[in-house]
């Protein structure tokens, strides 16, 4: 006998943000104009409150996609800010402005022709030489990237630890957007860490040999009798089979 | 209200208690359910078996399948286009157009040109920017059998037993199959995958695996995957357009489909593009919030794909099932309903409830894990009430670095530490709050093991398919399949571009759309696909005026 009680499952409105009539308001401006908005609210979300339909300028709402760069300065302060628009909370007089695209030219490489003997990312991205250590590009990412760190570790051929540094990246392009010497650090992140990868990583000892496994047709005669069993049959294997504790390394 | 480190006082009570239990919990597995018992659980409690919130589709190839009302309302709705729409101009004369520019296809953008068709007549079109998808947003990992003590066949148990049987066991097959090539292709192209000193991968087990079997990229795996194939489709030149998703698809008279009719949502011109052969890859549906739900899905997950495929006559297959991945963050408000990555469970975290017990097993299938957290809340009343009266159980992050040594956290899951960072909660010390968000479309459009459908030229990959996973994905499973069905959708349709005569474009199906619209009585002023969610302030949308400018 099965009961329902999903009729009692309260579940958040889908536009609950935690925030009511009573929840104190700040002054943002969006493009110069004034709005009144929740101070609760995430930047992405106050600018659909104040009444805009996105279509640039937000992706994934969560802060893996790098589309909602968002750049502000605060009353009275001289600095201009960045940050991710569905990341980060409003304040009371913000003056903001997403920034929908950077148009950063990227370089095209066949990766199989790459070696590392020249210095590679010189030769596909050579401005980085123009770097003047200024760091504007660290101070702008979201993300809180040594952004500089992987660009002079790129520079000085050091592509393993510029690829660790670089590997958050969500390529919003803040970075670039703001960099004197015309650097597009998210670019050379990109080649640093697929060079890394394909030339200095080890390679996976046990892929090589499971591939051989199934050329070689180890598995058909196997896979063929599951994939015709009975459904009892088959619950009842799935029902025996052992599992790999979590801590077992 | 009183803020200790992130946490209004009332919640850091119920946070102690999670504490005082939580050496017991290190030390003590708690038992996975048996089949019965996670049939029992689910009947009772997972939103799939909520009948009131479901109704039969009308008409169609999928004629009395039951999806949720909001899915349900897409479908029967009128098309875009009327069937009048002028498609004298052709825009873009293309072999293979790919509709959807995120993990899917762009994957198969990429195999397409390997199979000899010439990039400049491949074009990918796109709702956002490329890239903008959940394959960007998929954090834990992708499963493949690689290691000694595992196989393809006990993956191919794994996924069959998640997906409760009912998954295509030739799909599956494929999926488990092609899993360790992908792996070997994406370390050729350069996805930094963690591994040790040796080479070898760095694996976690997730929910319904009975294997370690999760490769994972930090807590950036789909990001990872997603950048490095967006890197080589550029370098291969692959035409894109962005911020141009499909709002019909063009069939010819011989009953192919040949193309799609774009829409350029800044200037709102349509676009035609002809083509031999046509790859939907438009992700899933999360942004269509079943049942109110919040959602981990990016902001143009609104189920296009299945929009248009019906409208040209493909099956529909699986969609009565919805999935629901257990732990959506609860709190704080802002990130209600964002994906906490199960590999937080797969490295040791345990849910807990409000009274620090642990109620389950940590690592059942999704729908499983999710079933109990919603009766932990609503039928025994042991979540954690937030302030805003959400409720939510406590997944006891800290564990993981007493299991995997300290800085296991920021070394492993960046992503997460981050977003709590972000909002004044440290994960290394709290554990953090969830309760189930909508998180996957587990069927979707019919395909066979090419990715091909049964209307001719068009073709299907990644999450807007059905099939793979029955009713039930397993975690690191959507990875995979976006790679495997992504790679097989662009060779099936470059080799079916290469033998195929297209003739006149037409819309006449959107004609026959409405005469099944109307024969099954559907009176409606909805259309569809619906391209965006509508999030816009209640207070601003009553005082807009509807003004031409």
């Amino acid at each position: 006998m099965t009961i329902h009680v999903h009729e009692q499952v309260h579940r958040p409105r889908v536009s609950d943000q935690g925030f009511d009539a009573r929840t104190p308001k700040v002054r943002i401006y969006l493009m110069g104009k004034e709005y009144q908005v929740p101070n609760v609210l995430t930047i992405m979300a106050a600018i659909e409150y104040a009444g805009y339909r996105l279509v640039r300028g937000c992706g994934c709402r969560a802060g893996f996609c790098g589309a909602c760069s968002t750049i502000y300065r605060k009353t009275d302060d001289y600095k201009l800010y960045s940050a991710l628009a569905c990341q980060t909370l409003v304040e009371e007089g913000m003056y903001l402005v997403q920034i929908p695209f950077v148009p950063a030219v990227k370089s095209l490489y066949d990766m199989e022709e790459i070696t590392l003997t020249d210095n590679v990312i010189l030769r596909y991205y050579p401005e980085i030489a123009r770097c003047v250590s200024c760091n504007t590009c660290t101070r702008s990412c979201p993300q809180g990237i040594r952004v500089m760190d992987y660009i002079q570790a790129s520079l000085r051929g050091n592509i393993a630890r510029a690829a660790h540094l670089s590997f958050d990246c969500i390529q919003c392009g803040l970075c670039s957007s703001r960099c004197p010497a015309d650097i597009k650090h998210y670019h050379v992140g990109q080649l640093v860490r697929r060079v890394y990868e394909t030339r200095i990583a080890p390679k996976s000892p046990h892929l090589a040999r499971r591939i051989e496994e199934l050329d070689s047709g180890v598995y058909d005669e196997e896979m063929n009798r599951l994939m015709t069993s009975s459904l009892s049959e088959l619950k009842q294997r799935y029902e025996s089979r052992k599992i790999e504790p979590v801590s077992e390394d | 209200m009183k803020m200790i480190r992130g946490y209004p006082d009332y919640m850091r009570e119920s946070i102690e208690r999670v504490e005082r239990t939580r050496a017991e919990r290190l030390k003590t597995p708690y038992p996975p359910m048996s089949l019965a018992e996670r049939e029992v659980l689910l009947h009772r409690f997972h939103p799939d078996f909520r009948e009131e919130q479901k109704r039969p589709i009308a008409f169609g190839p999928s004629r009395g399948l039951k999806v949720n009302h909001e899915l349900a309302n897409v479908i029967e709705s009128h098309p875009l286009v009327p069937s009048t729409l002028n498609l004298s101009q052709v825009d873009y004369q293309v072999d293979v157009l790919i509709i959807g520019g995120g993990g899917a296809g762009t994957v198969a953008a990429i195999w397409a040109v390997q199979e000899g068709i010439h990039p400049e007549k491949v074009l990918i079109a796109t709702k956002l920017r490329h890239g903008d998808s959940n394959s960007t947003m998929a954090q834990g990992g992708i499963q493949a059998a690689d290691r000694e003590n595992d196989s393809p066949l006990i993956h191919y148990l794994d996924a069959m037993g998640g997906g409760h049987f009912t998954n295509k066991p030739e799909l599956v097959q494929a999926l488990v199959s092609d899993a360790p090539r992908i792996i070997k292709w994406h370390e050729s192209l350069g996805v930094m995958y963690d591994k040790d000193e040796a080479g070898n991968f760095v694996e976690n087990p997730g929910g319904g695996t009975s294997r370690k079997r999760l490769h994972s990229a930090k807590d950036y795996t789909g990001l990872e995957i997603m950048r490095v194939v967006r890197d080589e489709s550029r370098n291969l030149s692959v035409p894109v357009i962005e911020f141009a998703p499909a709002v019909e698809l063009l069939m010819d008279e011989r009953g192919q489909v040949a193309g799609a009719v774009l829409l350029n949502l800044e200037t709102k011109e349509y676009v035609v593009v002809r083509a031999k052969a046509t790859i939907l890859a438009t992700g899933g549906f999360g942004r269509l919030h079943m049942q109110g739900f919040p959602t981990t899905n990016h902001y143009g997950a609104t189920g296009d794909g299945l929009v248009l495929a019906y409208h040209v006559g493909a099956e529909l297959v699986d969609l009565d099932s919805v999935q629901y991945h257990p732990t959506g963050a609860a709190f704080p408000p802002q990130i209600a309903g964002l994906l906490i990555t199960e590999k937080v469970r797969g490295m040791g975290a345990t849910p807990v409830n409000a009274d620090g017990e642990l109620f389950v097993y940590p690592l059942e299938p999704r729908d499983v894990e999710s079933s109990a957290f919603i009766r932990e809340c609503y039928d025994r009343e042991k979540g954690v009430i937030t302030p805003t009266g959400m409720r939510g159980v406590w997944l006891d992050a800290p564990m993981i670095d007493m299991i995997h040594g300290e800085g296991a956290i920021r070394e492993a899951l960046p992503a997460m530490w981050r977003m709590y960072e972000r909002f004044g909660i440290d994960m290394t010390r709290d554990p953090i709050l969830v309760f189930p968000t909508l998180h996957y479309q587990n069927g979707g459009i019919a395909i066979d093991v090419d990715g091909a459908t049964t209307v001719p030229g068009l073709f299907v990959g990644g999450e807007a398919s059905g099939g793979v996973h029955g009713k039930n994905r397993l975690m690191g499973n959507s990875l995979l399949d976006f790679n495997v069905f992504g790679m097989r959708a662009g060779i099936s349709a470059a080799r079916y571009a290469r033998q195929v005569e297209v003739g006149h474009l037409s819309l006449a199906h959107v004609d026959r759309y409405e005469e099944l619209l109307k024969d099954a009585g559907i009176v409606t002023d909805r259309t569809s696909p619906v391209l965006l969610p509508e999030y816009r302030g209640k207070e601003a949308l009553e005082r807009q005026l509807d003004v031409l400018i």
